[in-house]
């Protein structure tokens, strides 16, 4: 039986309103009108629909949470602000399947009693922010946004989405930051509580959810929860837009069940490793999930509950794949960078922090670092990890703990065992001791 | 030298206002229209855009400097956006962007001599799967190998 597509069908031009058409795009809607917004939540919520950002969150329980009733007006934003080195699955939504994005944003409107959306795409996708507005000038003009909704579909419902373009900026994938970014403010997280769902955009109560979560609500209605509950892994059903990148002969976005065996992932459908050579490294879900050792690939399950008993997590299924000569502590020293470059700066643990982790990793990449490096690297990250505002603190404290403490035995043999004090250090040590430099080695 | 928005990007400005309950959440937007104008963000650019929005100065610049796609000095003609990010990394980012260094014999923020060309290291472009990648103004290059990028910024050279 061929493997069933919900995200990403393999029908030629589907992008286009008149094909989406006659594969019955737009009737999920129609049949959605007919129904309760309570209704609609219930069926998300039983068919086990996770979020696809990174949390993996039950997307009809965070629906559940909008106030049914508000004297103020309540928005929707659509997260596609996709920034995670290894995630690169939202832009073939925008540019194969867009209207099946636009028809879920209309069921989760109705669900969620919004009449204004907001799709956030990252600023660098120029190319796709012109195809997906050019799908949604499409859908505005048969009446499928906007309010001919109310002509075309016979409701008092009607929703307007208008697209906001980010402009470079990481932490605007937060959701609480790209609400910020919306306001036009500087892309800073805010604390939580308050919850978006009380208190979002503009103080009214907002939902956020993710590109390719919003894709798979249509088909959820038109061929109902059951359907949907049974793809895949049970507890984390449905399909997966997996990316995979890195040293692998076909990198790409392969839509498959969850659940699927990172190995078939890796040797059947990318292709198998470059030149046949062994892996050291796999990441499983974009560069800041906990990253496995080539030797513990053996049997890991993709999706949510599997990997989390692997001590990684499914993140936005962006795999990357390492081969056996990669120089892993370069790597390390390239993601520390990222996420000291994208720290919005706010919270002194992730702002000072990765920053530290950065140049400790780069006296390490110079063969300067000494075996102490590897145990401050780690307590830096538990120092970071829980003690930040938002995610982000934890994204960039656990590829380093993490890679360093799976891949110990490959860090210690790129540092020195002694401890080697810079001179500033040295005459620090001079200070207040009987017997100075006695356990320095020049 | 004051800055002034065109009758077309005036226009612009009013639709881009009308997609938020607040005048001030066009920033970002209207940000855009003046890069688009004038090349990049300076001071006029800044106190004039704070006038339209009703908003401070500060305010913008605030904006401004968090969001890198903004560009607070004049970038070139053609300004190139080189991913280095892991994926690319693992697939040769760094020699293609040190060739690039050399070819065009300026460092990451500069701008060559004729101010055709500038050149930013960029983080990751969401191009893990086409990886190396860079970016020329708003198009994304992808696959690349040092002859393939060569081709492309001799093409672009010649256009000149």
């Amino acid at each position: 039986m061929p493997m069933e597509k919900i995200v990403l069908p393999d029908i030629k031009d589907f992008h286009l309103i008149d094909v989406y058409e006659q594969y019955g795009g737009y009737t999920a809607i129609k049949k959605a009108l007919s129904q309760s917004p309570d209704d609609i939540i219930d069926q998300v919520k039983k068919s086990g629909l996770r979020g696809r950002g990174g949390a993996a969150f039950s997307a009809g329980l965070k629906w559940s949470f909008m106030p049914k009733t508000s004297s103020k007006p309540a928005y929707l934003c659509i997260n596609g602000d996709e920034s995670e080195p290894g995630s690169f699955k939202d832009r073939q939504i925008f540019e194969f399947n867009p209207h099946q994005l636009i028809e879920g944003i209309l069921i989760a409107a109705y669900a969620i009693r919004v009449k204004i959306t907001y799709i956030y795409i990252r600023g660098e996708y120029h190319k796709w922010i012109r195809l997906f507005e050019k799908a949604l000038s499409d859908a505005y003009a048969k009446g499928y946004a906007g309010e001919k909704m109310k002509e075309t579909f016979g409701t008092d419902f009607f929703v307007d989405i208008y697209v906001h373009k980010g402009a470079g900026a990481y932490i605007c994938g937060e959701e609480s930051a790209l609400m910020n970014s919306i306001e036009g403010k500087r892309g800073y997280p805010r604390v939580k509580p308050p919850f978006p769902a009380q208190n979002g955009l503009w103080g009214c109560p907002t939902t956020i959810n993710n590109i390719e979560t919003i894709t798979n609500v249509p088909p959820i209605i038109n061929k109902g929860w059951e359907w949907f509950s049974k793809i895949g892994e049970p507890r984390h059903p449905g399909t997966l837009l997996y990316g995979i990148s890195g040293h692998v002969n076909k990198p790409g976005v392969y839509e498959l069940p969850s659940g699927m065996l990172l190995t078939d992932l890796i040797y059947n459908y990318a292709g198998g490793v470059i030149n046949d050579k062994k892996i050291l490294c796999v990441i499983p879900g974009g560069s800041s999930m906990p990253p496995l050792r080539g030797d513990q690939i053996e049997g890991v399950k993709m999706d949510a509950e599997s990997l989390k008993a692997y001590g990684t997590s499914i993140g936005t299924a962006g795999v990357i794949v390492m081969d056996e000569d990669t120089d892993l502590v370069k790597v390390l020293a390239r993601i520390a960078r990222f996420y000291y470059h994208e720290s919005c700066g706010q919270c002194t643990p992730c702002r000072e922090g990765t920053g530290w982790m950065l140049k400790i990793l780069n006296r390490l990449v110079r063969g300067e670092g000494s075996i102490h490096d590897l145990d401050l690297l780690v307590s830096i990250a538990g120092n970071i990890e829980g003690n930040t505002i938002c995610a982000l603190g934890e994204a960039a404290a656990w590829p380093v703990r993490y890679t360093i403490t799976r891949f110990r035995d490959y860090f210690e043999k790129r540092v020195s065992k002694e401890v080697i004090l810079p001179i500033a250090n040295k005459v620090h040590s001079m200070r207040h001791t009987a017997f100075p430099l006695a356990d320095v080695k020049e | 030298m004051t800055f002034k928005f065109t009758v077309e990007n005036t226009k612009r400005i009013e639709e881009a206002v009308k997609k938020y309950p607040r005048k001030n959440a066009a920033v970002m937007p209207v940000l855009y229209i003046a890069q688009e104008q004038d090349g990049w963000i300076s001071q006029e650019v800044i106190k004039e855009v704070a006038s339209v929005l009703e908003m401070t100065a500060e305010e913008i610049l605030g904006v401004v400097t968090f969001y890198s796609m903004y560009h607070t000095k004049p970038a070139g003609k053609y300004h190139l956006q080189v991913c280095t990010n892991v994926s690319c990394m693992l697939r040769g980012a760094e020699s293609i962007y040190n060739y690039i260094k050399n070819k065009l014999n300026i460092e990451n923020g500069g701008i060559t001599e004729d101010n055709i060309f500038s050149l930013e290291e960029v983080e990751c472009m969401g191009s893990c799967g086409t990886a190396p990648m860079f970016a020329i103004n708003e198009d994304f290059f992808e696959n690349l190998s040092i002859q393939k990028v060569d081709e492309i910024i001799e093409s672009f050279k010649n256009q000149d």
